[in-house]
């Protein structure tokens, strides 16, 4: 195997076969999760729990992260998830909206 | 590797030091391109979460006939076009062309498949009565981030599939190499995963029950 991941011999769609099935698993679990009677809140968490499984799956293994460097990993990763975070700070003025509103009830 | 390429990796391995990524500028390129796309839908994500909370009438319109079966349909196709991507990459890489352009050309066929059903979805929503401001559910702002978050992934499908083509025909032609075919397959994973994300969060929590 090479630094990228390749394999120069064997057939690469036999080698990524079980993560395909495991996308496809998960994709398949999320609408069979979503039509159970959970919260809005519970099924938000679950949902996303899995579309981040999903999502580190296809980055390490289709995109080849998981071969590359580990100095790429920690310069990339950590700055996505440092702004994606930074992002919720909204949610507490989005339940004001909801909330403090004059017409609400 | 162009003789350009190779005269500037000689006279670079000279007098500069190594990159600490070990991997070629475009992809670097490519992966930094990536994760500030990312942080774009990211934004975009966040912003519908907003309106949605901030709304006590926010619309569920999607029936298991014909929204989920589609999106069902439309995630098989959009996985199995990375997987043939992966294929593409393998063979280009082993210097099988004529193997590398029939699993390039088979992803494109999947991305246009990809984008026709996704045309049908919103076909569907649209007969419907949505539209940008206005729905016949609820809170107006629902068409608006739909086709916008939607839309813009359409955007990147549709742009990676015409990138393909040119990658496709550039490769089978020698023109371009290896390395172009992997950087691109970067991207069509990218796609791939936004779509991860797209379907839980603007689909299924907003299922018809």
């Amino acid at each position: 195997m090479t630094a990228s991941g390749t394999t120069r011999s064997g057939n690469v769609i036999v080698k990524y076969l079980p993560v395909y099935f495991i996308l496809l698993g998960i994709a398949g679990l999320e609408v069979f999760i979503a039509y159970q009677s959970l919260s809005t809140v519970s099924l938000l968490v679950v949902l996303l729990a899995l579309a981040f499984s999903g999502g580190a799956l296809a980055v390490m293994y289709f995109m080849h992260l998981i071969h590359e460097r580990r100095s790429l990993f920690l310069t990339l990763i950590p700055a996505v998830i440092f702004v994606l975070l930074m992002m919720n700070m909204i949610w507490s003025d989005s339940f004001r909206m909801l909330h403090m509103r004059p017409f609400a009830r | 590797m162009s003789e350009s390429e190779q005269s500037v990796h000689a006279y670079g391995a000279a007098i500069m030091e190594p990159s600490p990524y070990a991997i070629p500028s475009r992809k670097l390129t490519m992966w930094l391109f990536i994760i500030s796309d990312a942080v774009t839908f990211g934004a975009l994500l966040f912003g519908y979460g907003y309106l949605r909370t901030a709304s006590s009438d926010w619309p569920t319109p999607f029936k298991f006939y014909p929204s989920i079966l589609n999106v069902m349909m439309m995630t098989i196709v959009l996985i199995t076009s990375s997987l043939t991507m992966l294929g593409a990459v393998d063979s280009a890489k082993a210097g099988d062309k004529a193997k590398a352009s029939r699993f390039l050309w088979s992803t494109i066929l999947l991305g246009v498949i990809f984008a026709g059903l996704h045309i049908r979805e919103w076909f569907g929503l649209i007969d419907d009565g949505v539209r940008l401001f206005q729905n016949p559910w609820g809170s107006p702002l629902f068409g608006a981030t739909f086709f916008s978050i939607t839309g813009l992934h359409l955007l990147h499908v549709v742009s990676g599939v015409i990138a393909l083509a040119v990658i496709a025909r550039g490769f089978s032609r020698g023109r371009l190499t290896p390395g172009h075919v992997e950087t691109m397959g970067l991207y069509w994973h990218f796609v791939d995963l936004v779509w991860m994300f797209v379907v839980p969060l603007v689909y299924l929590l907003n299922l018809a029950h």
